[in-house]
């Protein structure tokens, strides 16, 4: 594995065997010393041109477990500001000795471009509206452990995952569209029309205006952040309105089978999406989901640079 | 070495080295030397390697208890993460790590099937320190085959087995196996 750009690019294959290691180094993380020095001397850049915390301490944390090093590029304070390209950004950080850039970006594409510029691994931490594959391999991870199951090309079977929110800008529910049912889940995006994707004939996936109706009839609500620059567009008429029909409420919730699961890739807009505590249900994932992101994304730094399947020259 | 007469018909290039039953014995003999060798089992820890380790560690285990008569404590370690050759060779990582006490000021003895160059040892003892530091750190091995790349040497073995390196050593429950490798 070269890189980890989108799901498409690893295939289930490739999802199956993150997974796999995944689970390893999730018991690397309950040892008493939750380190291993799988990936001494080598560097992990990452590149976010947007605002993150969440992944970003997630990927460095996961990064210093294997004992990598890591740099954090930021870019307020870097050169891009004197108006250096992003090509001689990246050339000058690899030349620096950079093994794995991770990138986030508004531009859907960036990371295909900058790994023309540079010999190093890419993983995509959010391009546009396009992917964010780590935070789908640990959705999928998420699910797959609190049910029990074991990492296999079709562990999702049988499940229904109603993805809910506008997922027409997403890159979460794109990338989770595909990770769900390349393992073979069943998934149902929910949400206005507006936001729902204008054509999805190509997908494997049905889609719903109403809340309540798939609620009762699936494994796993994930629900979307509701992206507040979205309401620039008029694209709903307004975020009270959306709440009222898409928004998760107790009432709500408790329509939902017992063993339903509630997932959300935060930052959660409360009263917006989730007009209620999900930590006051136990069919929240959601804790679960931020855990075992760090195990995932060691799984996929270990898979970029430690699995040997490409013998270094 | 005797060549296993019920195996010539099908595979000239496997060779039975030690038996199932003479497993057994060399398992007991080990047992025997642990004991003498430690006093007793006071403070004794054993720690099997992922994968071929474990087994051996459980057998090791139960004819230690059948001697002295109480139970070894036992833990298993996957050390696959702390090898020097990560990235030179495909690694896939799927063991669990389980060592169930502390283990500062045991007497730990490491088990594995089969000693070749020794990295794999190196890598244990590297893992094991993140469990304490343990008074003493011994090794038992089923086979030692040399080719040693490190300056490693083995505490208790079941047997020296001397082998070229396109051979492979097979432990199991079955016995030991010494395996050409097909040429491609």
């Amino acid at each position: 594995m070269k890189h980890v750009r989108s799901i498409s690019e690893i295939g289930t294959e490739g999802v199956v065997r993150i997974l796999r290691t995944a689970r390893h180094m999730e018991a690397v993380n309950s040892r008493p010393v939750p380190k291993v020095p799988a990936l001494v001397g080598r560097t992990v850049v990452s590149l976010f041109f947007e605002d993150s915390t969440r992944t970003r301490i997630s990927f460095e944390t996961a990064a210093r477990r294997l004992s990598a090093d890591t740099v954090n590029f930021s870019v307020s304070t870097s050169s891009l500001n004197k108006g250096e390209s992003l090509r001689d950004t990246i050339e000058t950080v690899s030349a620096m000795g950079a093994a794995v850039f991770v990138v986030r970006h508004r531009t859907s594409g960036v990371p295909w471009q900058i790994s023309e510029w540079t010999d190093a691994s890419i993983v995509n931490a959010g391009d546009g509206w396009h992917q964010h594959p780590t935070q789908a391999l640990l959705d999928c991870y998420t699910v797959m452990a609190r049910r029990g199951l074991d990492p296999s090309p079709e562990c999702l079977a049988g499940l229904r995952i109603a993805i809910v929110g506008d997922s027409r800008h997403s890159r979460v529910a794109r990338s989770c569209l595909e990770a769900f049912s390349g393992l073979g889940a069943e998934v149902v995006l929910v949400g206005p029309a507006t936001l729902l994707p204008p054509d999805t004939t190509s997908w494997t996936v049905s889609t719903s205006t109403s809340l309540d109706d798939v609620l009762p009839e699936v494994d796993v609500v994930y629900m979307l952040r509701m992206q507040r620059e979205r309401m620039n567009e008029a694209l709903v008429p307004d975020l009270a309105e959306y709440s009222r029909r898409f928004g998760l409420d107790e009432t709500r919730w408790s329509r939902t089978r017992p063993d339903t699961l509630l997932m959300h890739p935060g930052p959660m807009n409360r009263g917006v999406e989730m007009m209620f505590d999900p930590s006051s249900t136990t069919q929240s994932a959601i804790i679960d989901q931020v855990t075992h992101g760090i195990s995932v994304r060691m799984a996929v730094l270990f898979e970029l640079l430690a699995s040997g399947d490409e013998v270094p020259s | 070495m005797t060549r296993d007469p019920g195996d010539t018909g099908t595979n000239d290039e496997s060779v039975h080295v030690l038996r199932s039953d003479d497993l057994d014995r060399a398992m007991t003999r080990i047992s025997h030397e642990i004991i003498e060798r430690n006093r007793g089992l006071d403070g004794v820890v054993l720690i099997g390697l992922q994968r071929g380790g474990v087994w051996l560690s459980e057998r090791l285990a139960t004819t230690l208890e059948r001697i002295d008569g109480r139970p070894v404590p036992r833990g298993e370690l996957d050390v696959s993460l702390f090898r020097d050759d990560i990235g030179l060779r495909p690694v896939t990582p799927v063991a669990v790590t389980r060592i169930p006490i502390d283990l500062t000021g045991a007497r730990v003895i490491v088990i594995d099937d089969v000693l070749y160059t020794g990295r794999t040892v190196r890598a244990a003892l590297d893992a094991l320190h993140q469990y304490g530091r343990p008074a003493q750190v011994q090794l038992a091995v089923m086979v030692d085959r040399g080719h040693r790349e490190l300056p490693i040497r083995p505490d208790y073995i079941g047997k020296n087995l001397p082998t070229s390196s396109d051979e492979d050593v097979v432990v199991s429950p079955e016995g030991v196996v010494l395996r050409r490798r097909a040429t491609t």
